[in-house]
């Protein structure tokens, strides 16, 4: 389908090949590093981890707590609302930056700033940008049309906008790349040919566009939705987790539990309680990357 | 009417995403913190901030510069083993067709989509039973195994563009595996080098749980933890700590702009990760 996308060919033959002695020793010395890297700093600490949270205690105490059951709605607030938002607009601004004009070109180069800006400068910016006595963002509407801002950060909700604004500001370029990539490989000629057959504007986006970017669109927004459930920095640096923990997420409870309060089973316990989510969307990702020609 | 539209979105978007860069810029460039008033534009150009930060002038920044080589010293490492390691690999598996290796692929793809901060926990524990507590080594390794997966991956599709018959052929010549991976492989792949390389280096220049959690002493801190410090105290002057924000993103923003068209070619050649 998507000709940059599809480089993955099946060589499902060549792993079939059987390889004498000293060459199979080769090529397990070249695997070697990786394989070791693996065992000593993903499997150990993953079993260690496992078996931190592995007391069924641990749950029920979670699940009687107030302040986990919070974290738990906003994680999913958060995952639900921020990914799916981002998607859509990332994949009609995409569709924006399509244009070959010159102006839309440079427009480009500044849209990224944000993916190449390192989180943790940029979000403290937008902390202190949502101020409410001295913030940028008040003294803005202040002189454009004389609104005395809110405090931002002192309101559950308006903290879990903020932190969901400052996500999308940071995540947005980088996706929008992704799905210009996705658009740019389908051949001119096919759009030509729709408009032929009369497909232009709104139908052309439904009828050619949408089909044929379907399975991208989806592998991104799982994709997506497995590293925004780990999200620790946008929460911790625009609300800080507060007012008064009201916009903790599992991710940033985990830490807080382990680290803050020094009950690492716990943290555990509130990281792993979030599996029964993740693990169908991994499977899913999984299947996806294996039997579709997009190869993310 | 429509191209009035077109021009109000390009505008909406310069604004959206210029405002906390210039926030940054306005503060940093602002000459008292403690009154500051909350204005629109600077005052004065005023460079006090990044003189201060220049001098290490301010307790918060004493050791700010040794602190920059610790980032920069933790960012080539893990650029250098993320190469080494994935494209050994990659050869391994996918060249030398080593019999169980998708076992190892598939490792690999688990990896990838394995949130950072889930496992932030039981890896911390792990790395002080291993001694490396308040080492950077502990760092260079979570970043490693982060970035290796998407190294693999990367480095699987690019060398499917490269033909099996060159192996062959060098084989025929006597060449040994070695030689076949230093001297045919490595030389061929060097676009996709480069691609994983910047992502590793930038993946680990700005990280911040991680090193947060395994780095405490300021002889050992990066910069990254270093402005959290900063940031979480109360007293601190807002235009050192931005002017400190801006410094610290120059080099992986200018690393950005310098090399976008390998970074979006690795993207696109097939690995995400944002």
């Amino acid at each position: 389908m998507s000709g940059v996308l599809a480089l993955n060919r099946p060589i499902a033959s060549a792993w079939r090949l059987r390889l004498p002695g000293p060459d199979t020793f080769w090529a397990a010395a070249f695997a070697l590093p990786y394989a070791a890297i693996f065992l000593f700093f993903v499997l150990y600490p993953v079993i260690f981890g496992f078996w931190l949270g592995s007391s069924p205690a641990l749950y029920t105490e979670l699940f009687s707590s107030p302040l986990y059951l919070t974290a738990l709605a906003n994680t999913l607030i958060f995952v639900g609302i921020g990914v799916n938002l981002k998607m859509a607009l990332a994949f009609l601004l995409s569709g924006f930056f399509m244009r070959k004009r010159k102006w839309v070109k440079a427009l480009l180069v500044i849209f990224i700033l944000p993916w190449a800006t390192p989180a943790l400068p940029a979000f403290m910016s937008i902390h202190w940008m949502l101020n409410g006595e001295w913030g940028f963002l008040n003294s803005v509407l202040d002189a454009l049309f004389g609104i005395d801002g809110p405090i931002w950060l002192i309101d559950r909700w308006l903290a879990l906008g903020a932190d969901l604004a400052a996500y999308i500001w940071k995540q947005l370029p980088f996706w929008t790349v992704i799905f210009l990539a996705g658009r740019m490989s389908v051949p001119r000629e096919l759009y030509e040919a729709a408009d032929v057959d009369g497909a232009t504007g709104f139908r052309r986006f439904v009828h050619v566009t949408v089909p044929l970017q379907a399975n991208l669109y989806l592998v991104c927004t799982l994709l997506s939705t497995i590293w925004t459930f780990g999200d620790f920095n946008t929460i911790t640096f625009i609300s800080g987790g507060g007012p008064s923990m009201s916009t903790e997420v599992l991710a940033t409870l985990g830490i807080r539990y382990a680290f803050t309060m020094s009950v690492p089973s716990l943290g555990v316990a509130a990281v792993l309680s979030a599996l029964p989510l993740l693990v169908p969307i991994m499977v899913l990702l999984m299947r996806k990357l294996r039997t579709s020609d997009v190869q993310l | 009417m429509k191209r009035l539209g077109k021009i109000a979105l390009g505008v909406g978007l310069v604004v959206w995403t210029i405002m906390p860069i210039y926030n940054m810029i306005l503060v940093a460039l602002d000459d008292d913190a403690a009154e500051y008033s909350g204005h629109l534009w600077p005052s004065e150009m005023n460079f006090e901030s990044f003189r201060v930060i220049w001098t290490q002038d301010y307790w918060y920044l004493e050791h700010f510069w040794h602190q920059f080589g610790n980032s920069c010293f933790m960012g080539f490492m893990t650029m250098v083993l993320t190469v080494a390691i994935g494209s050994l690999a990659s050869f391994g598996l996918g060249r030398m067709r080593l019999r169980h290796g998708w076992v190892l692929g598939h490792v690999a793809l688990l990896t990838y989509a394995l949130p950072a901060s889930f496992l932030a926990i039981p890896f911390v524990h792990i790395m002080h039973r291993y001694g490396l507590s308040d080492s950077l080594w502990s760092v260079i390794a979570s970043q490693t195994m982060f970035a290796t997966p998407y190294a693999i991956l990367i480095f699987q599709q690019y060398g499917r563009l490269i033909p099996l018959e060159l192996d062959d052929a060098a084989r025929v010549d006597g060449a040994s595996p070695g030689q076949m991976y230093w001297r045919i492989y490595l030389p061929l792949m060097a676009p996709a080098l480069v691609a994983v390389g910047t992502y590793a280096l930038l993946l680990a220049w700005n990280e911040y749980l991680y090193q947060f959690l395994l780095l405490s002493s300021t002889q050992s801190m990066t910069v990254a933890v270093a402005l959290d410090q900063f940031f979480d105290s109360d007293e601190a002057p807002w235009n050192y700590m931005m002017a400190t924000a801006i410094v610290y993103s120059l080099p992986p923003v200018a690393t950005y702009y310098a090399l976008r068209r390998y970074m979006v070619a690795g993207l696109t050649m097939g690995g995400v990760k944002g």
